[in-house]
């Protein structure tokens, strides 16, 4: 590649990174005190509808296998 | 080379002001909001079911959405089709190549898919009329290995590759829809949001992207680790992102807050981190780790809660059923374990 091409293809990366670094440094933020809050209250929401953090009853638990039952 | 030291300089500025952007709305961290809730107790799961059949390292594992059904690939040259109930096999797939590195199931159920060293992603169709599980599509383009790949529908995948692009194909006439380029190292591992609008890739750039798949951009980049993220996935409201990564640590990202909230580590603890799996809640972090076992973490409070020690060998992937009722983990040491 002769110095002319790298050097153009340099600068069309360097172009890249900066037309996507605009894109990046113009959203919109919200502030982290929102943002623990909106994640501590989805997990307090759901907390008890998950299976591996509430424990699953013996019975209703699909894949743990029923022993026989002897009927004395 | 004038426009060079401009573009150079413009660049770091905008660098600087994303990082006093990010400054400006951190007006607490996590680890103080959470700081009045209680740390969930002990969590200790059992193996279930163990998935034996694969004669060789397994390196993927994916859940059907039906929650009862998972595929896995092995370098053994096969994907597995597992009733995870039964232990059955319900199909046993044998693979034109045998170094595979990630599988995926259609949420339709009516396929599956994979690829690895081949740089190729492979579709099957499990539902053929004849009862034969046949190749679909084979999706060539990638110029490096196939790390991870995940529909989107029956008609759409995305596939994240060693050549630092992920792509979006069209699966029906097996080519690529969009290329999204950007990362500057090996992307290892990608996500779908739970809106199936968005995407984010880990990398060897140490670095997790955000991609809006409809208008093809990156949105934003996340930094902070020290070396490969080898693992990525969304906290289940799709408002954050979890990585896990050579490091040994993994971190939790906010997507609105643009930033980093908590970092999940250990002095003990001092290999890589290979997969991860959030709960349905997103209260437990669920990761694998070089050293054979899973952590499982207090995903608010970022502390260990629990520990799934029982494969011989590193633990190379896993997943939580969507109904949340169950973990699987794949491991080298060719087992597949169910755990709750």
């Amino acid at each position: 590649m002769s110095s002319k091409m790298q050097s153009s293809n340099n600068i069309a990366h360097a172009r890249r990174t900066v037309q996507q670094l605009r894109i990046e440094a113009s959203i919109e933020r919200i502030k982290v005190s929102k943002a623990s809050a909106d994640l501590m209250h989805y997990c307090g929401e759901h907390a008890k509808y998950d299976p591996l953090l509430m424990g699953i009853p013996a019975s209703e638990n699909p894949f743990k296998d029923k022993k026989p039952c002897t009927i004395l | 080379m004038g426009e060079m030291e401009e573009l150079r300089k413009e660049a770091d500025n905008l660098k600087d002001q994303i990082t006093e952007a990010r400054k400006v709305v951190q007006d607490t961290t996590l680890q103080e909001a959470v700081a009045g809730t209680t740390l969930v107790g002990r969590v200790q799961l059992k193996t279930r079911k163990t998935l034996r059949g694969h004669l060789a390292k397994i390196y993927a594992m994916h859940w059907g959405t039906d929650t009862k059904l998972c595929v896995s690939a092995s370098q053994d040259g096969k994907l597995i089709v597992w009733d995870t109930l039964t232990t059955n096999k319900v199909n046993a797939i044998p693979l034109k190549s045998s170094w595979v590195m990630t599988c995926a199931y259609a949420p339709s159920g009516n396929m599956v898919a994979c690829g690895g060293l081949d740089n190729m992603c492979s579709i099957y169709n499990l539902k053929g009329k004849d009862g034969n599980v046949k190749v679909m599509r084979e999706l060539a383009a990638h110029t490096g290995y196939l790390s991870c790949c995940r529909f989107l529908s029956d008609s759409e995948i995305i596939t994240s590759s060693g050549d630092c692009t992920c792509i979006l194909w069209d699966i029906e006439t097996g080519t690529e829809k969009t290329i999204f380029a950007g990362h500057l190292g090996d992307c290892m591992s990608l996500a779908v949001s739970p809106d199936f609008k968005m995407f984010i890739s880990g990398a060897c750039d140490f670095t997790a992207k955000l991609w809006d798949i409809r208008e093809a951009t990156c949105r934003q980049t996340f930094s902070g680790h020290e070396s490969d993220i080898n693992a990525i996935g969304f906290f289940p409201n799709g408002n954050a992102v979890i990585t896990g990564s050579d490091d040994a640590t993994c971190k939790l990202y906010d997507l609105r807050a643009d930033q980093e909230l908590i970092t999940y580590q250990d002095s003990g603890i001092m290999c890589g981190v290979t997969s991860l799996a959030p709960s349905l809640s997103g209260r437990l972090l669920l990761a694998g780790y070089d050293d054979f076992n899973v952590n499982i973490w207090d995903m608010l409070k970022a502390e260990r809660v629990g520990v799934l020690a029982g494969h011989d060998n590193r633990v190379s992937c896993i997943g939580v059923s969507s109904d949340g009722m169950a973990c699987c983990t794949g491991s080298w040491d060719s087992f597949l374990k169910i755990w709750n």
